[in-house]
């Protein structure tokens, strides 16, 4: 049984958290909402920070609470990451990173020092006192202090949203590379649709402390009865793998089960898993796969439902051969003269596709 | 001139026991005062901070009237064979124990609700047990709320007068302290005694707070968030 399964319900006042959820034990999985969904509190009540009313929460065979028990938090091996990094100022950098870590007996140290400081790029920092680094950098030493706990579960409150644009595109490749190098399943807060594309496998969708969908990740992102897909910026991700190289023209290609799109060269080996991600403004539709465009990546795909955003435009979703869904943004009166219909053949036309991971 | 040491002595033992024995007891109650939402909080702190405002006369004439052999805690102590406390050592520390009380008590709470509930939370994920956490997280972050209220206890206990003279009297060597001593010398004239001990006392007073501003200031400036 490697799953994570949570059931919290807790009366606040006048803010009620009702919510059940089972994942398993391992990637990513994102619990999104707005602002007081209730996701800061889910996860804590997921850590015993708070008491909720009702509980359950079991980790695999390890069950950290349920109607006859409670463990408190230092007896839940977990590891948290705060939205502010909260080093001990009154510790160095290097102290910090061992508190955690000499409080769990040797042999449960499944993750050692060294590979933690160099995966996250704070082996120079070591010796510095606390309040001497950057934001990034404190995130970064706050993650892998949580990190050489050795934790089953890794929970992480929104730990990139103190930070400005450029420290959160420093900090990011190494969040994604956590879970690739040491398999810790982890639950990770956010409010933000592009962070959740990149990281997440699984999504958790709040409003108002309730649940209102579940699931995977390109799945979700991608529905049009969610609130995902009405921001401004709706976007469809697609697995696939790296399937060769162009350096005449300096692109890589990425095999989508059948078709290819190409991103701007990058230096990955063949055959690599590759993520990527497509703006829904970035996909026209054509009737015919046309050979006179100037558009490189044209997939066939089928239109499974319709959605209108504003007065002018509506999203169309789309299956490709292979199952994944893409996302298209034209204007309502281009849908009409093109007939848009479900169950349509159409030509997917992508100007741009982003490599995420 | 033959300068009698033993009331500074003294007074150094009386404030020192007093110091360390408050450090322990007021340690768990301004705890508790930071972190409880109990509604007889404020009647608790209330209770603690009334040494402050009490005329120390008052304070000593309520504890004479307890520690006195047909009082209640007299008669304690009689029953556990301890005799009586008033007029002896003992019993001054008892007294300036509760009369110094707030001066701990105060800047401790201060300290321990200034941390928030963050630190502990973040030692708490980290593995560390309550009492783990509270020795290697709370007492470091509040050790300038420790210092000002071990140095402010210790400055309280030097300069208690009303409480010694209702409680202690005026015994050598016993309840004879600094305070009481140069009250002594004033009623019968010795100024120059008297000048003494006072200057004495003012240059330690001076001394004592600026070691405790200069390590305030040097540790806040060490420890910035």
């Amino acid at each position: 049984m490697s799953e994570i399964e949570v059931q919290i319900s807790n009366r606040l006042g006048d803010f009620d958290l009702d919510v059940a959820f089972s994942v398993p034990a391992q990637g990513v999985t994102a619990l999104f909402g707005a602002s007081g969904s209730g996701k800061t509190s889910l996860l804590r009540a997921i850590a015993g920070l708070e008491r909720p009313t009702q509980g359950l929460v079991r980790i695999s065979d390890e069950v950290w609470q349920d109607q006859h028990s409670f463990r408190p938090p230092h007896r839940r091996a977990l590891g948290y990451v705060f939205q502010e990094a909260s080093l001990f100022p009154h510790l160095s950098v290097r102290r910090n990173l061992e508190y955690g870590m000499r409080r769990v007996a040797e042999k449960d140290r499944l993750i050692p020092f060294h590979d933690v400081v160099e995966l996250l790029g704070i082996a120079g920092l070591l010796k510095r006192e606390t309040h001497k680094l950057s934001g990034g950098e404190r995130q970064r030493v706050a993650i892998a202090r949580a990190l050489l706990t050795s934790p089953k579960l890794l929970l992480m409150d929104e730990p990139l949203s103190a930070l400005d644009h450029g420290a959160k595109q420093l900090i990011l490749p190494y969040l994604e590379s956590l879970h690739d190098e040491f398999g810790i399943p982890s639950i990770y807060v956010s409010h933000d649709p592009n962070e959740v594309a990149r990281l997440a496998d699984r999504m958790v969708l709040l409003e108002r402390g309730k649940m209102i969908a579940s699931g995977d990740a390109a799945n979700l992102l991608t529905r049009l009865d969610l609130p995902l897909s009405g921001y401004g910026d709706a976007s469809a991700l697609l697995e696939g793998t790296v399937s060769s190289h162009d350096n005449s023209y300096h692109l890589t290609w990425i095999s989508l089960h059948g078709n290819r799109v190409a991103v701007p060269r990058e230096d990955l080996p063949v055959g690599r898993h590759a993520r990527v991600q497509i703006q829904a403004r970035d996909v026209s539709l054509a009737m015919h796969a046309h050979s006179d465009t100037s558009i490189l990546n044209i997939l066939p795909a089928r239109v499974i439902d319709t959605h209108d955003v504003d007065q002018t435009q509506m999203l169309v979703r789309l299956e490709l051969e292979d199952g994944q869904t893409l996302l298209s943004r034209i204007t309502r009166r281009s849908a009409m003269g093109m007939g848009i219909h479900e169950g349509m053949l159409l030509y997917a036309q992508v100007k741009s596709v982003a490599l995420i991971a | 001139m033959d300068f009698d040491w033993q009331p500074v002595w003294l007074t150094l033992k009386l404030a020192g026991t007093t110091t360390v024995l408050l450090l322990i007891i007021g340690t768990p109650i301004a705890w508790w005062l930071a972190r409880t939402q109990a509604w007889y909080k404020q009647a608790l702190a209330a209770v603690v901070a009334l040494p402050l405002v009490l005329p120390p006369t008052v304070l000593g004439f309520y504890l004479l009237i307890m520690l006195a052999p047909g009082g209640p805690v007299g008669q304690l102590t009689q029953a556990l064979g301890i005799g009586t406390l008033p007029f002896t050592f003992e019993g001054l520390v008892f007294a300036s124990v509760l009369y110094s009380l707030p001066c701990v008590v105060q800047p401790l709470q201060n300290a321990f609700e200034a941390l928030g509930p963050r630190p502990m939370e973040v030692a708490s994920t980290l593995r560390a047990s309550p009492w783990d956490r509270f020795i290697t997280v709370v007492i470091p972050l509040a050790r300038p709320g420790f210092l000002t209220a071990a140095v402010l206890c210790f400055a309280h206990t030097i300069g208690e007068f009303g409480v010694v003279l209702m409680i202690g009297g005026n015994i050598p060597g016993e309840t004879k302290v600094l305070s009481v001593a140069i009250y002594d010398h004033v009623e019968s004239l010795e100024y120059d005694q008297a000048h003494l001990l006072a200057a004495g006392m003012l240059a330690f007073s001076f001394l004592v707070l600026m070691t405790l501003y200069l390590a305030n200031g040097r540790y806040t400036r060490s420890h910035q968030p």
